[in-house]
């Protein structure tokens, strides 16, 4: 059952088409990646999907609900976690959550629960009486994501949760995150993680440029776009051009970014010997969703 | 416009949790600032002065200070208050993603610097009868009034902190606009004495109707004529709270 669905979704700022013609579909209960470099348009795009920011042109419908007229609905039921750290510097720990759980028009007493709740689950129990300026980078994130949680929500719409975290913290929130997926809670989740998102994700689109240039499961777009394995040889400046004339000849599929060379979609590696000197310049490794990512957004910086 | 709902009062409620918490941080400004200024200038330079319109200067100015400290809560609390609220903090955005929506936000700002407001007038008021300046029990109109003064200047403020772009912006707001107001709306002295041309301007000032109303009910002198002092106010009231919705809007959701 599709719980988020976005068609002809577009959004221009002055001379920047931040979205062009977004088409997308979240599943119940799915973890849906949205990955592409700074600038690639994803918290346009999930600003506009949370009701902040109005599309320039096209439909969003949450849980069948058109976002133009049922925007309250739809905010009453997501879980948003900004990158921004928007936490109320005025109030303490626990009164952020409260205060927060006021806006869902949730009742003292569920609210105070609510937020003990959210404070264990995160770990920050002894901390609720502190004020925000108290908190280390980590603890507001996770203060951020137990805030997130306090309206029980089926979506939650998560920009860039981990980012600034130690590993401890990172693994964390990630085993919450996977705990509450299979509770059911649907996640979109925004990230340049691509650890993050091959451990959390069911499915991906890869967004750059404002355009959403490919979609599908971690693997799927491993093996569509680089295949299982890729070779990684280095080559010295002399070489390089005579290595990369010999794949082009046999018709590799390859990628060179100054003297390291990768090889996608090689089922053996019998195709690659013979093609350099030394063995140890050859490095085989399983492919991963950063060189989709490379593949797909280019090596040069976006921005 | 889009309206707001019922949902403000959760705005209204969080700036009212803060305010109580950190309240002594204000208690200065606003209790005893207006006290200086009314002994100040009612007894010092009310010695000098004598009668004016047949009161004692210091019961002349009294009802002006609670209208002026009455526009200046509201006006400190939507343009300081409010603009660090938005850009440093952040607060709207992480409220406008819960089932409230920009309009809810503003019109809860707009009414809690009325309530700002509305404090503000009672605590001068009760000084104001303690110095025995208060001449008929019209006066407990006054907190009313204050409210909806506060309503009008925290619209005119959130306007314009709607479209300034740094924190910076507000010295012109306070020196082109609030100061002027404080000196030339009759709270110091009868618009009479003033050059006509300079009479008709201060007409302008949204502040000029409130301190004739507020001088009006702590005199017991109440005349038909005052009814145009009110609708002023509750017609600039009106299109300001109006046009500060949507200009907010423009600036929150781009």
């Amino acid at each position: 059952m599709t719980i988020i669905k976005t068609q002809n979704l577009i959004k221009k700022f002055k001379d920047l088409l931040a979205v062009d013609d977004a088409n997308l579909e979240v599943e119940k209960g799915e973890c849906f990646g949205l990955l592409g470099p700074n600038g690639a348009g994803k918290t346009s795009l999930i600003r506009m999907i949370t009701a902040v920011s109005p599309p320039t042109k096209g439909d969003i419908w949450v849980l069948g609900n058109d976002l133009k007229t049922h925007a309250r609905q739809v905010k009453a039921i997501l879980g948003v976690v900004p990158q921004q750290d928007n936490l109320d510097p005025d109030l303490t720990v626990l009164q952020n959550l409260t205060t927060f759980a006021r806006y869902f028009n949730i009742p003292k007493n569920e609210a105070l629960r609510r937020s003990m709740e959210v404070l264990s689950l995160f770990q920050l129990v002894d901390k609720r009486n502190s004020h925000i300026r108290e908190l280390s980078g980590g603890m507001k994130r996770r203060l951020l994501l137990a805030r997130g949680l306090i309206n029980i929500p089926k979506i939650m719409i998560l920009d860039e949760p981990t980012i600034g975290l130690d590993p401890q913290a990172k693994y964390l929130v990630w085993h919450k995150l996977t705990e509450l997926k299979s509770q059911g809670v649907t996640q979109l989740l925004c990230t340049q993680n691509m650890e993050e998102a091959t451990v959390l994700c069911d499915r991906a689109a890869i967004m750059h440029q404002g355009r959403i240039l490919s979609l599908g499961t971690p693997k799927g777009l491993i093996s569509r776009y680089v295949g299982n394995e890729v070779w990684e040889i280095e080559v010295s400046s002399g070489e390089r051009d005579e290595v990369v004339k010999q794949f082009e000849s046999r018709g590799l599929d390859f990628e060179a970014a100054g003297n390291k060379i990768h090889v996608f979609h090689v089922e053996a590696n019998e195709s690659l010997k013979g093609l350099v000197n030394f063995p140890e310049q050859l490095r085989q490794r399983p492919a991963t969703l950063e060189d989709v990512f490379f593949r797909l957004t280019g090596r040069s910086l976006a921005e | 416009m889009k309206p707001f709902s019922w949902r403000f009062i959760r705005v209204w409620q969080r700036n009212r949790d803060v305010f109580f918490k950190l309240w002594h941080s204000e208690a200065p400004g606003f209790v005893a600032e207006p006290i200086i200024i009314l002994l100040a200038m009612g007894l010092g330079l009310g010695a000098y002065v004598g009668m004016v319109d047949g009161q004692k200067y210091i019961e002349f100015i009294a009802p002006g200070i609670i209208a002026s400290y009455a526009m200046f809560s509201a006006s400190f609390e939507c343009t300081y208050g409010s603009f660090v609220r938005m850009e440093y903090q952040k607060t709207y955005d992480a409220i406008i993603a819960t089932p409230l929506n920009v309009e809810d936000v503003i019109a809860g700002e707009i009414f809690w610097g009325a309530t700002r407001s509305f404090m503000t007038g009672i605590v001068i008021l009760v000084i104001a009868a303690a110095f025995q300046l208060v001449h008929s029990p019209w006066a407990v109109v006054i907190p009313v009034l204050a409210f909806l003064e506060g309503i009008m200047f925290a619209s005119i403020a959130m306007l314009f902190t709607s479209v300034v772009p740094s924190i910076y912006s507000f010295n012109y707001y306070f020196t082109l606009f609030i100061t002027p107001m404080f000196f030339f709306s009759g709270v110091f002295f009868p618009l009479s004495s003033f050059p006509e041309t300079v009479q008709t301007l201060s007409w302008i000032a949204p502040l000029t109707p409130v301190v004739h109303l507020t001088r009006a009910l702590i005199n017991g002198e109440l005349y038909p004529n005052l009814l145009w002092a009110l609708a002023l106010i509750i017609v600039l009231t009106a299109l300001f709270f109006s046009i500060s919705l949507v200009t907010m809007r423009r600036r929150l959701t781009i």
